[in-house]
């Protein structure tokens, strides 16, 4: 029997334990940018025909808040085993790398999908969202969460010290998650920047999952999932790439 | 269980292993049968903890191969690391977890889930019972140790390597440790040890390899090393009279009063004290010092040294 579905287990309940930083934290962040941007941008900002601004965002800012924290599971996971030291119980028993790949990558999913949740189950009071179509809603929330959970285990295998850390999740996961249509639809921008746009795989994560709730999109969903796919299927060979070859893990 | 290896538990050869320009393993060949205590010794740098870690994977070794039970550490890592329970040097634990809970996610690791027995087992033996439900931060440093070496054995691994286990470690907790570890090994368990204690070492191990600089510089039995490169020593206490001649040519005085004369064996007790009493020269007390591990260790080294300049 295989020691992976343990190694999820303690990867899922790592973060439970902390779910009140972890989960809620996250949460009321979101609600807080919900709560701002509402107030500051409605009525400037040209979302979707037949759909409030206060719609439109709510599934961006949900993907945000997934994203970030697939990002951050991964990657604060085994930043703090390889300072602590604790990363050895971890390397010495037989797993392989596709076992230490898939348990990281599903725990950040989970804790991604937990937080979206939380974001909807928060918001669907006050506001009320059409759900389009379901499909569509978990595919990008999958991708989305799955491409950063990926992110979060390079950079995290990555880094040797938090402040490395900090660099890639500020310079380079803070600045694609504000440049993907959270805060606006795509159309709305100068074409120089609608074609940077769309070298951004956040993007389609955030794009595709709004046609799942409003059946409109800036582009086709198909698109956009092959898309995000594909940054998700290359990330992640390359990820399990340095795991196999132990890259800063087994020196 | 297949004897590929002709029965060892543990096989190097030729291991090299650089961390940049640094050489830490130049070249080690090692083996160590089933069953044995075996005991890794050397100075600080020596490459002690590289070995291990090459042996459980933490490391790659550049050159050279390693083999647990028979099998590979890279080839067959799965079989290999389930042969082999490794005592990291460093105390490492995982913040979130209680002791109990700890145990439970390494055995889990191993694909065994129902091991409440033997991890009830562990936490007994190594006096932990009552700390099984608290947090890991709220251990001390020898109970953190103790849980590191019970992490060590969830899976019932034949072969347990400890990297200086009782650094640190209190005498009494010492006592614990070893007598687990000398009923694991009385229990058919091959134990590889390295310590910087080197009389735990002396009444512990079988067999010795001594490292210095990356290289294997002395592999024997205890007691072959002892009777090599150590001498008894015949401590005497005069009352009156000095000691004759052909005595204090090679003895020392120590600043306790007491003699301290070389002697080949213990037969040649007699002769000395023969020829003290022939001189009129009368003993108030004497011992025969046994060899120590201590001396030998520090000859070796010294020679090293010396070859090295
Ligand atoms: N991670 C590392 N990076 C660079 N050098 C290292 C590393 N680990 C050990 N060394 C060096 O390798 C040599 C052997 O160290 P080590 O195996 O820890 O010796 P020992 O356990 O016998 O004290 C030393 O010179 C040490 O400084
Ligand atoms: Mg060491």
């Amino acid at each position: 029997m295989s020691g992976f579905r343990t190694l999820l287990y303690k990867e899922v309940l790592r973060f439970w334990k902390v779910s009140f930083q972890t989960v809620a934290a996250p949460v009321l962040t979101t609600l807080l940018y919900l709560l701002v941007f509402a107030h500051a941008l409605a009525g400037h900002v040209q979302a979707f025909a037949g759909v409030t601004y206060l719609q439109f965002l709510i599934p961006g800012l949900a993907m945000m808040a997934m994203l970030q924290n697939s990002f951050a599971n991964s990657s604060s996971s085994l930043i703090q085993s390889k300072i602590t030291g604790n990363i050895v119980f971890i390397l010495l028993p037989p797993f392989s790398a596709g076992e230490i790949f898939a348990a990281y990558l599903l725990a950040s999913m989970v804790r991604g999908l937990v937080v979206g949740t939380g974001v909807f189950a928060a918001t669907v009071w006050l506001i009320p969202l059409p759900v389009g179509n379901p499909a569509w809603i978990a595919a990008f929330a999958i991708v989305g969460c799955g491409m950063l959970g990926t992110m979060g285990i390079i950079a995290g295998v990555w880094s040797e010290k938090f402040d490395q850390l900090a660099a890639f999740q500020n310079f380079l996961v803070m600045p694609l998650t504000f440049l993907a249509g959270v805060f606006y639809s795509m159309h709305s921008l100068p074409p120089f920047w609608q074609a940077v746009s769309k070298l951004n795989p956040f993007f389609y994560a955030i794009d595709g999952f709004r046609y799942g709730f409003f059946g409109q999109s800036d582009v086709s969903p198909w698109a956009s999932l092959a898309f995000a796919s594909a940054a998700f299927g290359a990330l992640s060979l390359l990820t399990l790439h340095l795991i196999r070859r132990g890259y800063k893990l087994r020196h | 269980m297949s004897d590929a290896a002709g029965g060892l538990a543990v096989e190097a050869r030729d291991v090299h292993k650089r961390y940049g320009a640094v050489p830490a393993l130049c070249g080690v060949s090692l083996e160590v049968g089933k069953g044995e205590f075996f005991g890794l010794l050397g100075p600080n740098g020596a490459g002690k903890t590289t070995l291990i870690s090459a042996l459980g994977g933490l490391v790659r070794a550049d050159r050279g191969s390693l083999a647990i039970m028979g099998h590979d550490v890279q080839r067959d890592f799965r079989l290999a690391r389930r042969a082999v329970g490794i005592v990291p040097q460093e105390i490492v634990f995982d913040p979130f977890f209680t002791v109990r809970e700890t145990l439970e996610i390494q055995s889990g690791y191993f694909g065994l889930r129902r091991n409440g027995a033997w991890i009830d087992e562990l936490l007994e033996r190594l006096a932990l019972q009552s700390k099984a439900g608290a947090n890991m931060r709220s251990l001390s440093g020898g109970m953190k140790r103790r849980v590191m070496v019970a992490q060590a054995l969830v899976h019932r691994p034949p072969v347990i390597v400890l990297d200086e286990p009782t650094a640190g470690v209190d005498v009494e907790l010492r006592q614990t440790l070893w007598a687990f570890v000398r009923g694991l090994n009385a229990a058919g368990h091959t134990i590889v040890l390295t310590t910087h204690y080197l009389e735990e070492a002396q009444q512990l191990c079988s067999r010795i390899a001594m490292m210095k600089d990356g290289r294997i510089v002395a592999l024997g039995s205890t007691a072959s090393l002892l009777a090599e490169f150590s001498e008894r020593v015949l401590r005497v206490k005069l009352e009156k009279g000095g000691l004759p001649a052909p005595l204090a040519a090679g003895a020392a005085l120590e600043a306790t009063g007491w003699w301290r004369i070389p002697i080949a064996d213990v037969a040649h007790v007699e002769d000395a004290l023969r020829t003290m009493r022939e001189a009129g020269a009368a003993v108030a007390s004497l011992e025969v010092a046994e060899p120590e591990l201590e001396e030998v260790f520090v000859k070796i080294m010294r020679r090293e040294e010396a070859a090295a300049r």
